[in-house]
């Protein structure tokens, strides 16, 4: 962990104002919260071999090369997997229990399973959409959800809503 | 030509001379390292072996008491080898496989290795918030999957999905560790047995895992002493030998969050049990009773398919007809396991695997000679073949 990050972590930089946990990003990972920021849904890829890779790393483990760029996804995908949390959970997300985690194998990426929330509409609730309409394999689209604090989150909405 | 000469082999050069733990329970009034000073002197007291004479140590990396502690504590000697292994459960066998390399190559010749932890009592450690590790809960925290529950969650339900798994299959699981418990004075579970009703009717804690598919939260130390197996032969108690030993970090593996490679099924346990059986004398046939790491009952027909004992996707309907139980193909965490004896990041496996082959546990496996035991699956991990 950096200097930075340990900051950001100490001053509670974790917390949003609604309760729920905002990402702490490193430094690795801080671009991609950044495109997020502008609408874009973009991968971390080898500048050299053209491979994606996720979670976002220095180096690529392909060919080991450093040279990096963060390539653009249609942003659609596919759910791999989801569970329904219920309590003992953080009070935040007590409070929407129970919600979805699913697991969103992306389009363009299969290998690239990205953890997120299926919702209703990119500012809706974590348990906007009813669990009976959840599941694998349904085709989602990310949307983007400015927090309070100015933080974007990647959700999901079903195609076939 | 010394220098083309194999290197030494681990097999059956080391053993386990003694074990020791606390009680379990909820809530234990005496300290982490109190406990842990209480489960290693245990240890050395049924061994047979004066504390002066340890000279090594191993433990996991979330083990709060340091070795130095330890040693001031119990009054070791002077102490030449200590290690500390990492990713939780994941690093309940490799303490012993650290202490069998070390005594093995001379580096050492009384090793302990021990966990002591007040799980039951203390902060369950998801809800420290200011501790988010950046990578990899950058990419799942924030969504509300914030529990080891909810990580193997996702796997659970993905397994479910393609290979046809049920929560019936989740149940036997269960089941049978919470049956070895009913046999276990020692367990937390001693007298709580567990219906098919029970389970069904459960509360969710993640779903599709309910609150049965979910490990104890114990207070409790528990330890081991090994020794050279020509030692272990003047020792207290019939021989336990490490006959294989093996640690696993896959390919592109991400502990707990596994989800982001080719095939997240396929997890540590393969690539441990890849090593453990080309460096031992039996294979998975073979095996008459196993201790395998079950924080989370999905945990075992994943580990079932990873060493071996069935084919891929064959893991839950392995678990059919009993074969979990006393007397089935595969008899399973025959004290209760970390779903109903106690959990203490899996050394309680460790132990029964012990008690088994000295043929003294409280669910005995009639004539059993040899013990699969197996860290966490799901995380880095690592596993040990014991035979007597
Ligand atoms: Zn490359």
């Amino acid at each position: 962990m950096t200097q930075t990050e340990t900051t950001t972590a100490a001053s509670g930089g974790g917390d949003r104002a609604d309760g729920l946990l905002a990402p702490v990003p490193d430094d690795d990972g801080a671009p991609f919260f950044a495109y997020a920021a502008r609408g874009e849904l973009r991968v971390q890829c080898c500048a050299d071999c053209g491979e994606r890779r996720f979670p976002p790393r220095p180096c690529c483990p392909h060919c080991q090369s450093f040279e990096s760029l963060w390539k653009k996804t249609s942003g659609r995908g596919r759910i791999w997997s989801y569970v329904l949390p219920h309590p003992p959970l953080l009070p935040a997300y007590a409070a929407q229990a129970p919600y979805n985690v699913v697991l969103v194998e992306l389009a363009d990426a299969p290998r690239i399973r990205l953890v997120g929330n299926l919702v209703a509409a990119a500012d809706a609730a974590l348990n906007s959409v009813p669990p009976e309409r959840i599941r694998i394999g349904a085709p989602v689209r990310a949307a983007f959800h400015e927090t309070d604090d100015g933080f974007t989150v990647v959700r999901w909405l079903l195609e076939r809503p | 030509m010394g220098a083309a000469r194999a290197t030494a082999t681990l097999k059956d050069a080391t053993a386990i001379a003694g074990i020791g733990q606390t009680s379990f329970a909820k809530r234990l009034p005496e300290s982490e390292k109190t406990l842990a000073c209480r489960a290693i002197l245990a240890a050395l007291d049924d061994a047979g072996i004066a504390p002066s004479e340890v000279d090594a140590f191993a433990s996991y990396t979330m083990e709060e008491t340091d070795e130095v502690e330890i040693a001031k504590a119990i009054g070791a000697g002077d102490v030449t080898f200590f290690g500390k292994v990492g990713y939780g459960g994941g690093g309940s066998c490799a303490t012993v496989a650290h202490l069998a390399a070390a005594i093995a190559t001379g580096q050492a010749s009384v090793g302990v290795a021990w966990r002591s932890r007040k799980r039951g009592s203390g902060p369950r450690p998801w809800t420290n918030t200011q501790v988010q590790l950046p990578t990899p809960a950058q990419w799942t925290r924030p969504y509300g999957l914030l529990r080891p529950a909810d990580e193997i969650g996702l796997l659970a339900r993905r397994y479910m999905h393609e290979y046809g798994a049920t929560r019936d299959h989740f149940f036997n699981v269960a089941l049978a560790c919470r049956n070895r418990a009913n046999q276990n004075p020692a367990a937390m579970m001693y007298d709580r047995p567990l219906t098919r009703e029970m389970y069904m009717t459960a509360r969710w804690i993640s779903e599709p895992l309910c609150l049965f598919d979910n490990c104890l939260e114990t207070d409790g130390a528990l330890a081991c002493v090994l020794v050279s197996a020509e030692r272990a032969r003047d020792c207290r108690h019939r021989p336990v030998y490490v006959h294989s030993v093996a640690q696993g970090l896959p390919a592109q593996h991400h502990g707990m969050v596994n989800y982001w490679n080719d095939d997240p099924l396929t997890g540590p346990s393969w690539t441990a049990a890849r090593r453990l059986w080309k460096t031992a004398d039996f294979g998975p046939q073979d095996v008459d009773v196993a201790q395998i790491y079950d924080a989370f009952t999905p945990l075992i027909p994943l580990s079932l398919e990873g060493y071996g004992f069935c084919g891929r996707g064959e893991g839950a309907a392995f678990t059919e007809g009993g074969a979990l139980e006393i007397g089935g193909r595969l008899p399973l965490n025959t004290g209760g396991g970390g779903l109903s004896e106690a959990y203490v990041h899996g050394f309680n496996l460790i132990t029964e695997g012990v008690r088994q082959l000295r043929g003294t546990g409280t669910a005995q496996v009639p004539g059993a000679t040899t013990c699969l035991v197996t860290a966490g699956e799901g995380v880095p991990t690592s596993a040990l073949l014991l035979r007597s």
